[in-house]
Order: structure tokens, then sequence, then C-alpha cells
């Protein structure tokens, strides 16, 4: 059984929402690109909401995560090595906040210029363009669980699927985004239905993911931490919210269950380690 | 580089009598906190950015007390491992974490820019945020005074020598005499903690314990490791995820309806 003797890092609010918007920027980012290449003119205006929302995400997810130092004037040591008589970049791969400092930025500047394109501002981007953007934007989604992983806390450090569980997610929680932003007919070929139809393969994944993680939890014998108290009727909300996109109800209401599911999912994985 | 240097901590001859806190903070001008009251004698509660030495007082005395038949009242004074694979350094960002001339794990305080990684990463739970300063702190084996061919403030004021500073080379050979005298004395659960390299690679700061690590609320040698074990499977988890959501999206998302089907809608 995993014994734990680590002190909380004291992550709390702006790491939460700084990985939630990242998980939205992200999967709306690559989501936007799957419309763009696997469907019709009418996708158009959905992805390029996709495009649109992207990069003021990506700007907002850098806010928090700058003020959550605790030397927010010090937010580019992250991509400079101040040392002393070294100098040059930062660039620790295998320091999964070092790596995800390099996706945010790369990640952000795909993100600006669709913004761009996606106002009429720049001609037509090649959708090779959007795909590599959508890699990082994978990468963003995918890097804020590792780091997690990639740790010694409990509940983080025993399970390597938090990763997977943030990318599948962040696909889901995207969906619903644009899905309530996409024209409102409901009928079987529209985008927002089709959005919703994808959020339901996003949530299965998701639900697999979370199955992983309670396994991976259980073995490491700290399953039980997740149970106490107010985490348990967190997790039932997590998995209450992922019932309605599986059963295709009203779109909106599912859209804000969603999206409130995935938030209430970070906040249950962040907290109850630290708790 | 200069000969590696670290703390033999043997905790059989620690009487818990904190000087090596005292000189710890007055050396290092560490703020003095509120002291925490309980149970027990320590009122210092962990070791934190303000607190770099921490005296552990394990009692274990039943209360109904049985004579002959009660577990050992164990000390010990608790500090930075300086560890070989040192699991702060490995995940720092920053490169604000550095390994000194004498081979022990300092913070750059003008470097660090408080991201706290290195707190969730320590095993140990050594590594503290300072709200005050806004960047992480720790022992820092008294860098200053190494650089001044002076012993750590610790290790200078011990006075029963539970806390040895010197080579490590040195110190290796009188823990083990030490270790091989407790034992032929008939203390079996005595043992070395970090001395070898099962516990990341090695401790420059270890330990002569009385009982099981755990006893002193010390992570064994399988529940010490590098958080980077799980960045391979963390990030193949992440990938085969994203492959699967993609494809997914893709099936779920191809094939809309042609813009000469209807009116063209949008937001």
């Amino acid at each position: 059984m995993a014994e734990h003797f680590t002190q909380p890092p004291h992550w709390d609010w702006w790491i939460t929402f700084y990985f939630y918007i990242a998980g939205l920027a992200g999967g709306s980012y690559v989501l936007a690109t799957i419309l763009r290449a696997r469907g019709s003119s009418r996708d158009e205006a959905t992805a390029r909401v996709g495009y649109m929302l992207a990069f003021p995400l990506v700007v907002v997810c850098a806010i928090l995560l700058t003020v959550d130092l605790g030397q927010p004037m010090r937010f580019y040591h992250m991509l400079v090595n101040t040392t002393p008589g070294v100098g040059g970049l930062n660039f620790k791969p295998w320091s999964p906040i070092s790596l995800g400092s390099w996706g945010l930025l790369i990640f952000g500047l795909f993100a600006f210029i669709s913004f761009l394109e996606s106002r009429g501002m720049l001609k037509a981007l090649p959708i090779a363009f959007t795909a590599i953007g959508s890699l990082f934007g994978l990468f963003l989604c995918a890097y804020t669980g590792v780091v997690l992983s990639v740790s010694n806390q409990p509940i983080w450090s025993d399970s390597w699927a938090i990763g997977a569980l943030f990318v599948a997610s962040a696909l889901s929680a995207s969906a619903a985004l644009l899905a309530s932003f996409s024209r409102s007919d409901d009928t079987d070929g529209s985008t927002g239905t089709r959005l919703m139809r994808a959020d339901r393969h996003f949530v299965v994944l998701e639900l697999v993911a979370l199955a992983i993680f309670f396994v991976t939890l259980a073995m490491a014998g700290t399953l039980g931490k997740t149970r106490n108290g107010i985490w348990l009727v967190l997790w039932i909300l997590v998995l209450a919210s992922m019932v309605p996109p599986l059963l295709g109800r009203h779109r909106g209401l599912v859209a804000i269950g969603v999206l409130a599911g995935v938030l209430l999912m970070r906040i249950a994985v962040i907290f109850s380690a630290q708790s | 580089m200069a000969e590696p240097v670290g703390f033999f901590t043997d905790s059989s001859v620690c009487i818990g009598c904190k000087a090596c806190e005292v000189a710890c903070k007055e050396w290092n001008q560490l703020p003095g906190n509120e002291p925490k009251f309980g149970d027990g004698f320590d009122n210092t509660g962990q070791l934190d950015s303000e607190n770099w030495r921490h005296v552990k007082f394990i009692d274990m005395v039943p209360t109904d007390v049985q004579v002959g038949n009660g577990s050992a009242w164990l000390m010990m004074s608790d500090v930075c491992k300086h560890c070989k694979d040192a699991p702060c350094m490995e995940v720092c960002p920053t490169s604000a974490i550095v390994r000194t001339e004498f081979d022990t794990v300092y913070i750059q305080q003008e470097a660090c820019n408080g991201c706290r990684d290195c707190v969730s990463a320590c095993p140990f739970g050594v590594v503290g945020f300072s709200a005050e300063s806004g960047t992480v702190k720790k022992c820092t084996l008294c860098y200053d005074r190494l650089q001044a061919n002076m012993e750590p403030a610790c290790a200078k004021v011990c006075p029963t020598q539970s806390i040895q500073f010197g080579s490590l080379t040195d110190l290796h050979a009188k823990a083990d005499a030490r270790l091989a005298q407790l034992q032929a004395q008939g203390n079996t659960s005595a043992q070395l903690y970090g001395r070898d390299d099962s516990i990341l690679g090695g401790l420059n700061s270890f330990f002569l314990l009385m009982d099981k690590p755990e006893v002193y609320g010390l992570p064994n040698k399988d529940n010490a490791k590098p958080p980077r074990r799980n960045n391979f499977a963390g990030y193949l988890g992440a990938f085969v995820m994203a492959a699967i959501g993609v494809m997914a999206g893709a099936k779920a998302l191809g094939g809309g309806p042609s813009s000469t089907d209807s009116a063209p809608g949008g937001p």
C-alpha cells in the first residue's frame, strides 16, 4: 500500500480553473479542426467559434498560471534559466510543468493565428496548420493531468490515468461548449446534434478513464481518500453529469451539466489529494 | 567539486533538546512560528519554509504502563535529505533547485518563482512555501557556512553528536560502525536509512533509525520514488485517449449536410 508523507502544494482555485480552461481551449481547437476537416461548409460557423474561443481562453490560462505563482513577475523563469553563469532556455522534458509551459506558449501561437483567421484578418489556413495546432491543443489537455501524476502526492501519484481522464473530459466539455454555440435546429445532421453525438463518445471514454483511475487508486490503497465526505458527493455529481449526454436529452441542459461536471471532476481530483 | 558532504543523524542518541532547531533558526534568520501544543513534546509540527530542522517525538508508550512492556520513546531530528535523485530538483521547471559543489541540494531564491511543484514532489514533506518571500525554502545544509569551511549550525550545537557532519565517506564508515555496535547489543530493529542507494539513489543526509522508517514518518524504499516514474505511463495513457478521442470525434462529426441542403446557419 502506498504511504505518503508529502506536503500539499496548495494548488487551489487558480490552478483548478487553469486546468479546466486549458482543457476547453485545447478541446475547442481540436473539435474546430475536426469540424473543418470532416464536416461540411455548414459546420464552418461553429468551427470558427472554436478558434475564436481557443485564443482568449489560452490568454486566461496564462493569466491564471501567472497569478498562482508566489512570484508572478518571474513567470518567464519557466522558460529562461536565470541561474547566474548558466543562462539559456529552461527545457526539461521530464518535468511536465516545464514541458507544459512550452506547450502553452506554442499552442498560444497557433491559437492566435487561428483566431486572426477566424476573424477574417488572415487568409484561410491550411488544414495541416490547424492539425499541428490541434496536437498542441491535445497536449495542453493532457499535460495538466500528467503534471499531477508526476508527483508524490496521494491520489495524484497513485494513478497514471489522470492525463487520459483530463483529455477525455476536456473533449467532452469542449463538445458541450461548442454545441451550445452552434445552430439551434435539432435535425439529425445539424452541427449541434453531431457535437452532442460526439460528446456521447467522449463521455464513454471519460467513464473508461475514470474506471482506470479508480482501479489504480484501489491498487495503491488510496481509493478511500476519494470517498471521504464531500468528495464522495462530488464524485456522485460528476457521474450524474455524465448520464444526460448518454441518454441524449435536451441539448442546452446537457451542455450545462457536462461543463459543470467536468469542472467538479477537476475540483475533486485536485482538492481531495490535498485535504 | 569538493568532496560530497552530508549529515549522519543517529536517532539512538537524540535526546530531543531541539538545540538543532534553535541553531538553525538563528543562523538562517528564520522567523519564529506559532508553537503548536498537542499531546507530546513536539511544538514545531513539521518541516516547512520556517523550520528546516524538526525534532520528531514518537511516543508509543502505552497509557496503561506495564513495566518492561513499553515501546521505546523515539526521537529524531528530521531535515532535508539532500537526495542523489532529488525529486524537487527533478520537477523544478525554473532550474532554481541546483546541486552545489558540495553535492547538496540548494534552492536559489532569486530564481524560484513559487510554482510549488517541488512541494508536491518531495516524498519527505521537506520543502515549504513561504508566503512572505513567494518562494519555496528548505535546509541549505548551511551552504554559506560550508563556503567558509564551517560545519552546519545544527551539527555544531548538537550536544549528543546525534547530528554529525562530514564527508559522506567518513559518515558512512561511522554509521556502519554504530549500526554494528547496536546490533551487537541486541537492537535488531536498528537500521540505516538512506545509507545505500535504495532510497532515491542514496541520501546525503541519512539516518540511523531504531525502528521501521514508517514509524518515524519516513517513506520506505517502496514509497520513496522519483515523480518521473509516472511520466511514460501518464503521457502514453493520454496519447492513447487522445487518439481514440480524435477518431471518435471524426466519426461523429463527419459527413454533415452540405451547404446546399438548407440555408446556412450559425451563432
